[in-house]
């Protein structure tokens, strides 16, 4: 394959990238495009279909995903550049013996859905908002969770689950 | 007690919440390829030429479409209403060099991944011959009455009574212009397709849909096969509000393409290509005239719309629908038309029509009841309108007196200080607001089958939709009472064309029609199998099955309205009240505080409704405060294509919203006496803000969205309102 | 040329040297506004240069007269830091307001002065622009400008520079770190970005190949008492629509000894408004001051249409900032 790249000084440069991602505490191989991105890489490639696509340009926070336990829109992190890292997508969120996290449980008894597509993404989004101590109160839920649209308008459901979880945390 | 009416939780809760809910990008069938297509540049006019060397070239890359080597398709006409427009033509990808709009598709890369395909499509070359089309501003002057055939729905003129006369001889009267910006669903899944052809020629669809049959219907016509040869699969749709209606091209794009490769294909738009490849609620321009006597009482009102439309359908809307029944007023006229523009065709988004024509009307009356110096919400009370005098039918149902005492209390109306401009509070300026709400409660046939098993579980089906309000989980809790089961026991499937026929999702329709499909089913299903049985009064058809050594038994069950359109008019109704507060320097609006009290008849699942009711005052928020599609008139292009620049609400904008449902029930309209709530709950949120703002500051911004530019401009503003 | 290429920078000096040898080069740090470009398609790099790996650009220093700032620091570490919430609030504010949690976990200090603006033509590559495709002319002239430059703009772009961390950098005279093959050199960062002028493609003071290797911001009392308040048209996850960073000294007496003030989301570039600051200048700190001197704030300032509105919001902007912070002082 010729790459216009390849001149560049020692760079090891790569159109397409064979690389290890971690997710969920597994390894899994993958040869990709040095263009597909993270969210790309989970859905098309790996079939993990949790984490949502709403608008690939950081813009929805549907594709909210942990990366080293901090939250990240997947569709703006390459696949490649998340080599190492210990990623979480909403498919690892449950307990060992399978059991639904306490905030996906929260969500069901708030209903903080419709639809549900934006939903994998508000949890594991709740979920770091909580763990970062910005659930607090409901305007501090507000503001940490507005990187997150539910065209829905599940919004007032959704931080009461957050605050619910976050209150049954501190206890 | 049975579980119609209990607040249970969402049975496909668990799966939404794990990640576990599939929706119609999701699906992985063996080989599949990934396609992206090409936009055409200019808004009317013909492809001259293409090069797709560069793009064919390109590793990974399997074909490339154009006009020029697409196969050509039958397309049997057909027209689904009340999906489809009742006129023109519909957009046909791939079969010819026309261009109708800036956006089309003219090309189509199908390869290995999804990256090779958008790659190679952003290296098809092609140039584009713009040709004079019908325009690309939005021009009254242009206006034209709707086609002959949609005047039933939407009439160019109607009019009862003498409104002239009766505006002359108003004491009081009020005139205005009310704009409402084309405004795009942007449900938060992205239309996707992933077509697949088997061997003998038959056609498998992952698709959103809120209408499976008609996807079946529309994609075996274009390529002329029967109807039992494609069949459509959403069972998880990510939100629509209309948009997933109709078949939009795409989804033929799709087909079509996994025909030439002969590999199952998918089609996943990007959020930009969605503003041109599906619908929107179209830009629509309103003028209000209404005149009343010294006490309040309504004379006349005149309503004129003025709706885009797209150059080749003539798509409209019952925009004026609400003017002559929301109100007793002893005359009325509204005037409908058309405006041309090169653009994507609209679509019904979430109450359409009611929702636009509710909001201009729904100001209009507020200004006249300042006018009058009388409450707002008084005003409405004297107008109260017992009896539908657009149709001159009695009500099935009206419980909208409740929905204004109900919420004016809830909200604290009483507290509302009549001078405009005199309620601050922490630095801000403080307005109340209120409106009214009004959408048709509608019905259609559908059909289930229910099948009962020994073991004591049931199963129902029908090729209904769920986008969100919650139908799996309604329909499991109508099936459970009926056939006195627990809701646990009762599996519920939808979303398979394959499955008994069921109407469009849409227009809030599907518990009354569907629901009642499901009862009737059930229904059925326990007395063919008394009958059969012999059983005794009191025996669970459970019980008999096992005594008759059944395994199971299934009946169809069907349900469709009857003649009470003739007699009488249905509606579901509302009262929204709104506090805004609005930073007297910046102009920016927040709102403080929502109520509504909505008469949607029987409340089948309170917890559900609630979320549906809250979603609708969200995107209201979303209408009256920040949303609009950009279009720029010389690129015939709305601008702002994406969710960061066509703003919608985030969890920043929501505060309080209190949502309830009035006692309320409607066995004229169907069994269940439900009526409707997804429509109505958007319905009058835009307007009691737009009162609330004008309220707070003695603004009358006519001009949604009410987004501090609006406000700073707004000539009073200017003249030093801050105080 | 298949495909965008990608490799992971061996060190700064590898960086910087790959950069300027290579036309279609860009770094990657955050990738939050690379991968809306590449995605949507506008102005796509060719070759991805990844310096995340570059652990001697992630640093926070507090010293005693100035804080040093990696360029690989994320926003969100920046907010987080409570040693710089006290010594530059403006900074810690803008940041705090800026995109979302999410997105702040990715983007860098450095990478965010870089984003390109928000001018829809600029971001829908099929429309013409000049800072995306020079000579095509520009479409927000006359076009859908809502956001859109009043001040620093010309007849070939209006572009509203978009981040609001520069904007508070600006107000306090921070400095640039750059690096290159040539070695590094530092430059104000109020001299960071250019004004479009007749060539809007050349957006930054960066030579070919040069790096922000971080920055270099001066404590003092001006720093510890500054502000940055945001407009914007929905609560949060927006873009500015007009913003201010200010800062204020004032003596025993309550006069007003330094000010400083930069507005965001109405120019070209993160603004400076001396003349602003020279009448706060010996003047007692009180609204009916902060009023007159923020309604020079427009001087100069062009109005295209829809952008009008910002003639009237960005002195209140200005004023409204001032007011909030005099009573915190
Ligand atoms: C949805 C959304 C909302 C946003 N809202 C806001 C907002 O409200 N306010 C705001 O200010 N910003 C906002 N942003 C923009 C965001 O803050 C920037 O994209 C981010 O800060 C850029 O940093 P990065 O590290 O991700 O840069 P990258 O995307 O990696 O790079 C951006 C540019 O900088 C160059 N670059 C990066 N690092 C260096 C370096 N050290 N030296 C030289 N060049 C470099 C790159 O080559 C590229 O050209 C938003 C972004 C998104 C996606
Ligand atoms: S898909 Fe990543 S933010 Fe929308
Ligand atoms: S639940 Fe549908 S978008 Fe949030």
């Amino acid at each position: 394959m010729q790459d216009a790249a390849n001149d560049a000084g020692d760079l090891d440069v790569r159109s397409t990238v064979d690389l290890t991602l971690a997710v969920n505490g597994e390894d899994h191989r993958l040869e990709v495009p040095a263009r597909t991105t993270l969210l790309d890489a989970l859905r098309d490639r790996l079939h993990l279909n949790g984490t949502k696509k709403g608008c690939g340009i950081g813009q929805c926070g549907a594709c909210t995903v942990l990366l080293d336990g901090q939250r990240v829109n997947a569709c703006l992190v390459l696949a490649v550049m998340a080599e190492g890292r210990h990623i979480t997508t909403i498919e690892g969120l449950h307990g060992p013996a399978g059991e639904l996290h306490p905030l996906q449980q929260a969500f069901i008894d708030h209903d903080g859905f419709q639809c549900g597509y934006c939903t994998p993404g508000q949890i594991m989004s709740g979920v770091a908002c909580i763990a970062e101590g910005h659930a607090g109160s409901r305007a501090e839920i507000r503001q940490h969770m507005s990187g997150n649209i539910c065209r829905c308008g599940a919004y007032v459901n959704i931080v009461a689950a957050i605050e619910a979880t976050a209150g049954g945390a501190d206890r | 007690m049975g579980v119609i009416g209990q607040p249970v939780p969402r049975v496909d809760g668990p799966a939404k919440v794990a990640g576990k809910a599939t929706y119609a990008a999701e699906f992985h069938p063996e080989g599949l390829a990934y396609a992206a297509t090409v936009r055409a540049t200019v808004p009317h006019g013909r492809v001259a030429s293409f090069d797709t060397t560069g793009a064919e070239a390109l590793p990974g890359v399997i074909a490339v479409l154009t006009h020029e080597n697409a196969p050509r398709l039958p397309w049997q006409p057909v027209e689904q209403a009340p999906v489809d427009p009742g006129g023109g033509e519909q957009l046909k990808p791939l079969q010819s060099d026309r261009i109708l709009f800036a956006g089309q598709p003219i090309a189509l890369v199908v390869a290995e991944s999804q990256e090779a395909a958008r790659d190679a499509a952003s290296r098809v070359r092609f140039t584009c011959i713009a040709e004079a089309g019908a325009g690309l501003i939005f021009d009254p002057a242009r206006a034209r009455p709707p086609s002959e055939g949609t005047q039933e729905s939407y009439p160019a003129e109607w009019e009862r009574g003498d409104t002239e006369g009766a505006l002359a001889a108003s004491a009081v009267q009020v005139e205005g212009d009310y704009l409402q910006p084309r405004l795009y669903h942007n449900a938060m899944e992205p239309h996707a397709t992933i077509a697949a052809w088997d061997t003998d020629g038959g056609l498998t669809l992952w698709d959103k849909s809120q209408w499976v049959d008609n996807f079946r219907d529309q994609i075996a016509r274009n390529f002329g096969l029967d109807e039992n040869e494609v069949r459509v699969i959403s069972p998880f749709v990510g939100g629509a509000f209309g948009a997933a209606l109709r078949c939009w091209p795409h989804v033929t794009l799709a087909a079509m393409a996994a025909k030439v490769v002969e590999r199952p294909v998918r089609l996943e738009l990007t959020r930009r290509e969605l503003y041109t490849s599906i619908g929107f609620r179209p830009q629509t321009l309103q003028n209000v005239r209404l005149g009343a006597d010294g006490d309040g009482r309504l004379r006349g009102i005149v309503q004129t719309a003025w709706g885009l439309t797209s150059a080749y359908e003539d798509y409209g809307e019952e925009v004026l629908d609400p003017t002559g029944m929301l109100y007793d007023a002893e005359s009325a006229k509204t005037v409908y038309r058309l405006v041309e523009v090169d653009t994507n065709t609209p679509t019904p988004m979430r109450g359409p029509g009611a929702v636009t024509g509710v909001f201009a009307m729904e100001m209009a009356i507020d200004e006249l009841a300042d006018a009058a110096g009388i409450d707002p919400l008084e005003f409405r009370l004297r107008n109260y309108a017992e009896r539908d005098r657009k149709k001159d039918l009695p009500f099935s149902s009206k419980a909208l007196r409740d929905c204004y005492a109900t919420a004016a209390r809830r909200f604290g109306w009483e507290k509302r200080n009549p001078e405009r401009r005199s309620m601050r509070a922490d630095g801000m300026l403080v307005g109340y607001g209120m409106a009214s709400a009004v959408w048709p409660a509608m019905r259609s046939p559908a059909s289930v089958r229910v099948r009962l098993f020994a073991n004591g579980t049931a199963v129902v089906r029908t090729a209904a939709s769920d986008m969100g309000p919650g139908t799996y989980t309604s329909m499991t809790q109508v099936a459970a009472e009926m056939l006195d089961l627990p809701m646990e026991r009762v599996t519920f499937e939808l979303g398979d064309s394959t499955l008994p026929m069921a109407p469009v999702h849409g227009g809030s329709m599907t518990m009354a029609s569907v629901g009642s499909a499901v009862a009737a089913g059930c229904t059925r299903l326990c007395q063919e199998i008394g009958r059969l049985g012999d059983a005794k009064d009191g025996e669970h058809p459970v019980e008999t099955l096992k005594r008759l050594r059944r395994d199971s038994f299934e009946v169809e069950g069907k349900a469709e309205p009857g003649k009470e359109a003739e007699t009488h008019s249905s509606y579901a109704f509302g009262a929204v009240f709104a506090e805004v507060r609005v930073d007297p320097d910046l102009g920016t609006v927040r709102v403080s505080r929502l109520v509504g009290a909505y008469d949607g008849g029987v409340i089948v699942n309170p917890r559900t409704a609630r979320s549906q009711a809250i979603g609708g005052m969200v995107q209201g928020i979303g209408m009256a405060l920040m949303e609009a599609g950009e279009w720029d008139e010389r690129l015939g292009r709305v601008m702002n294509a994406n969710l960061a620049e066509y703003l919608v609400p985030v969890h920043a904008d929501i505060e309080e919203l209190d949502a309830v449902f009035v006692e309320s029930e409607d066995r004229i309209l169907n069994p269940l006496g439900v009526k409707g709530i997804a429509e109505i709950a958007l319905c009058g949120v835009a307007p009691a803000i737009a009162n609330a703002v004008w309220h707070a500051t003695g603004l009358r911004i006519r001009e949604l969205p009410l987004t501090p530019d609006r406000l700073l401009m707004a000539e009073e503003w200017a003249e030093g309102m801050p105080a | 040329m298949s495909g965008l290429g990608y490799a992971r920078a061996p060190s700064l000096a590898g960086a910087v040297e790959a950069l300027g040898r290579h036309a279609g080069a860009e770094i990657v740090a955050g990738g939050t506004d690379l991968l809306q470009r590449l995605e949507e398609e506008v102005l796509p790099p060719e070759l991805l240069i990844d310096i995340t790996g570059l652990d001697g650009l992630r640093a926070i220093e507090v010293g005693e007269s100035e804080v040093r700032l990696g360029a690989l620091v994320r926003l969100n570490e920046v907010i987080d830091y409570e040693a710089l919430r006290a010594a530059f609030p403006a900074i810690v504010e803008a940041l705090a307001v800026t995109a979302s949690p999410q997105v702040r976990n990715l983007a860098t200090v450095g990478g965010n002065p870089l984003q390109k603006t928000r001018c829809l033509y600029f971001r829908d590559r099929t429309t013409p622009c000049n800072r995306r495709e020079p000579g095509t002319g520009c479409s927000a002239l006359q076009g859908r400008n809502r956001i859109n430059a009043i001040l620093g703009g010309s007849e070939h772009c209006i572009a509203t520079h978009p981040s609001d961390f520069a904007v508070a950098m600006t107000a306090l005279d921070a400095k640039a770190v750059l690096a290159s093959t040539r070695g590094e050199r530092s430059l104000a960062f109020a001299d960071l970005h250019r004004l479009p002028g007749d060539t809007p493609q050349h957006e930054y003071n960066l030579r070919r190949g040069e790096i922000i290797k971080g920055y270099i911001i001066p404590r003092a009392v001006l720093a510890r008492q500054s502000h940055y308040l945001k407009v914007r048209d929905r609560g949060e996850f927006e873009w500015a629509i007009s913003s201010a960073a200010v800062a204020l000294e004032l003596d025993m007496a309550g006069t007003i000894v330094r000010a400083r003030v930069a507005v965001g989301g109405v120019a070209t570039k993160p603004w400076r408004l001396p003349q602003v600051e020279f009448a706060l200048r010996g003047r007692p700190a009180e609204p009916a001051v902060f009023a007159s001197a923020a309604s020079l704030a427009t001087e100069g300032a062009v109005a295209h249409g829809d952008n009008a509105y910002k003639l009237r919001l960005l002195p209140r902007t200005v004023a409204r900032a001032l007011n909030e912070l005099r009573e915190r002082l």
